[in-house]
């Protein structure tokens, strides 16, 4: 996993709430058996049926930093939302609110979401409207994004943060954790199933 | 202070805990599928790890594979290669697979409950959001990414934060014609798509505890689309004689019941949150818009985003009914349905299957609408076969076809064309889910039965008049 620590880009307006994970990539993308590629999956029913969309615009072609409304990627777990938002070159996706499992695998694959109050949220989209290569700064670091004269404080809890900037697999930290797992294995209950 | 049933199954598999890190829990049994393993596996290739714990590993085909002709190669070549991946990756690393044509292939979350895996107090894991099912049976059940099923194939571990807890209450009874996906549905809208969001929820209250198995599994499959991370039902008697018997029931099965009755939110517990719903008042319920939260009971009419409060719920109102094309003020009743899907990990079940099949006997599919009936696993199949339900259904003019995810979300060739609109018992009205342009609303299986015959949006009792 690349490392983040800071990322400045233009931001893409995205004004719709519970973009659910069928939206960000349609089922039929998901038979790929690769973790690359999926980029052309992205929205493709709103890129190819909505000439307005913001992704269809030129002015947000650049865009990385992708700002949404309340509950963007409830729905379905496929991780490939996450990929087809990393491949199509967004590091960072801004909301007030999130789909806890999207949550979750954006930051074990290096996508960086943040959440923001609503209010913000629309600030935000403002900010972009009113001028589309306007650059935005995230800082994870110091927990800050800039925007213009705006200076957005954002949570992030020390050990996603952590694990981003060090762009650390959580399996070799858990494997280090071997002698616990052995020690819970040894004390389950004899009558768990099996499957094979 | 007393504990829930949520945090009894997380104490009992914390492996490690440390101020400022999540929790190290430990998977009693990982369900792999085609669709959201391939990176996982190759990642492990890739570092050169094992599955830790094949024994507690299980593998079936089901979200793209075809319903019909399952004795060929399967036709699309990309879903082939996806499915032969599989094969090779649980030959390679030793996990049992259900292939397609066994016994027991179905869909993941009818399975594990069919084979006897899914018991009370485990945790379960799966790449697949509705693994929430099986918590129907005091199982803590979460559905997880790619990154995370790589993890468990190595570790059988997850990295989790603790959730918050929230209980559902359904107080009264049941009136006949209503059913779980009914007070499922209520409850999604009642919340919203967010409002479980960061909760395991449990379901209690006197019509949960006269649910039966299957009808349970139904109400936990859903608590994700009210953005919970999990559902569960304490498990009693039901639970246990559904599990009695079973392939993979303990041996020890005393030993085992003594445990399992320990597993009940004690009297002095607090839930984070608390949402009660009366049974007596739910009727039949569908959705009109493009999430499972946008539904209302039969009896009404599609809303007028105007009638939203909150602007951004209008705007999602305004939007979804562009793309259902639904005019505010319609009855729900009116809605013509060109296609009806009877399956899923939803409703898919034998129950399910019966339910429908009782208001199809002797009546005829009206002949504007294809329904399509894929019980949810083979063993469903053998089962309604030998009750004769297959003939029922395919007399009314249905089609009969294999276990599979199919038409829930359109990966094999069970899809909706653009503009189709179709009665469907699955879980996710999205929109596209179910097919390119295509349109869902979520109904019970009675509900999906009496508009096959009807061809509008109709519950059994419409068909007395």
């Amino acid at each position: 996993m690349e490392k983040f620590r800071q990322h400045t880009g233009q931001v893409a307006p995205l004004r719709r709430s519970n973009v659910d994970t069928d939206q960000i990539i349609p089922a039929v993308y998901l038979k790929r058996v690769t973790r690359t590629g999926f980029e052309d999956g992205l929205f493709a029913a709103w890129r190819s049926q909505e000439p307005d969309f913001v992704l269809n615009r030129p002015e947000y072609a650049g865009a990385s930093i992708l700002v949404a409304g309340s509950d963007f990627g409830i729905g379905s777990s496929r991780e490939h939302a996450v990929w087809a938002l990393l491949d199509y070159g967004f590091r960072v996706v801004i909301c007030p609110r999130y789909g806890d499992i999207f949550r979750g695998n954006s930051l074990k694959a290096g996508l960086l979401t943040v959440v923001l109050d609503q209010p913000v949220v629309e600030s935000l989209w403002q900010y972009a409207e009113d001028d589309p290569a306007a650059e935005v700064t995230v800082d994870l670091d110091a927990r800050t994004i800039l925007a213009g004269d705006l200076r957005i404080a954002f949570d992030l809890d020390d050990y996603a943060r952590w694990r981003l900037m060090e762009g650390l697999d959580d399996i070799s930290v858990t494997q280090r954790h071997e002698h616990d797992i052995t020690a819970f294995e040894a004390a389950r209950p004899q009558w768990l199933p099996r499957t094979a | 202070m007393g504990m829930t049933l949520a945090e009894k199954v997380w104490d009992s598999h914390l492996v490690r805990r440390r101020d400022g890190e999540p929790d190290l829990i430990y998977v009693d049994l990982h369900l792999v599928h085609e669709v959201t393993s391939p990176q996982a596996f190759d990642g492990l290739r890739l570092a050169g790890r094992p599955v830790r714990r094949p024994d507690l590993t299980v593998a079936t085909e089901d979200h793209n594979v075809p319903t019909e002709n399952i004795d060929q190669p399967i036709a699309d070549e990309v879903s082939r290669i996806q499915v032969e991946t599989l094969r090779r990756n649980c030959a390679e690393f030793g996990v049992r697979l259900y292939p397609m044509g066994d016994r027991d292939q179905g869909i993941v979350h009818v399975i594990g409950p069919q084979l006897g895996l899914t018991q009370p107090g485990m945790t379960v894991v799966c790449g697949d959001s509705h693994t929430s099912t099986h918590g129907a049976f005091g199982a803590l059940a979460l559905g997880i990414g790619t990154s995370e099923v790589e993890h468990v194939l190595a570790t059988q571990t997850l990295l989790l934060r603790p959730f918050r807890t929230m209980s559902i209450t359904v107080t009264g009874t049941l009136q006949p014609g209503v059913t779980a996906k009914d007070i499922i549905l209520a409850v999604i809208a009642k919340i919203g798509t967010g409002g479980g969001q960061g909760y395991v929820i449990e379901y209690r209250g006197p019509a949960v505890d006269a649910l039966s198995m299957e009808a349970r599994m139904t109400v936990c499959n859903m608590s994700i689309e009210a953005g919970a991370r999990a559902g569960m039902i304490a498990p009693d008697d039901t639970t246990f004689s559904f599990l009695k018997g079973r392939q993979h029931a303990p041996e020890d099965w005393d030993a085992a019941v003594r445990y399992w009755q320990t597993l009940r939110t004690d009297d002095d517990a607090v839930f984070d949150a608390e949402v009660v719903l009366d049974a007596n008042e739910l009727t039949p319920f569908v959705t009109w818009g493009t999430n499972p939260g946008q539904g209302s009971t039969l009896d009404a009419t599609v809303p007028d985003p105007a009638s939203f409060p909150d602007a951004a719920d209008r705007a999602s109102a305004e939007q979804a009914l562009a793309y259902m094309n639904l005019q505010p003020g319609t009855r729900l009743r009116d809605i013509a349905v060109d296609t009806v899907f009877l399956g899923s990990c939803t409703n898919g079940r034998i129950e399910d299957l019966r339910a429908a099949a009782a208001v199809l006997q002797g009546r005829r599919v009206d002949a504007s609408v294809r329904m399509l009936v894929v019980p949810g696993s083979m063993r469903v199949k053998e089962q309604a076969e030998a009750e004769g339900l297959n003939q029922i259904f395919l007399d009314a003019g249905a089609e009969w076809r294999s276990a599979g995810c199919s038409m829930c979300l359109g990966m094999n060739p069970d899809q909706l064309a653009v503009g189709e609109r179709s009665a469907s018992t699955s879980n996710r009205n999205f929109e596209g889910r179910q097919g390119k342009g295509g349109r869902t609303h979520l109904v019970s299986p009675l509900v999906a039965a009496a508009t096959a015959v009807r061809g509008t949006l109709s519950a059994p009792a419409d068909l007395e008049d």
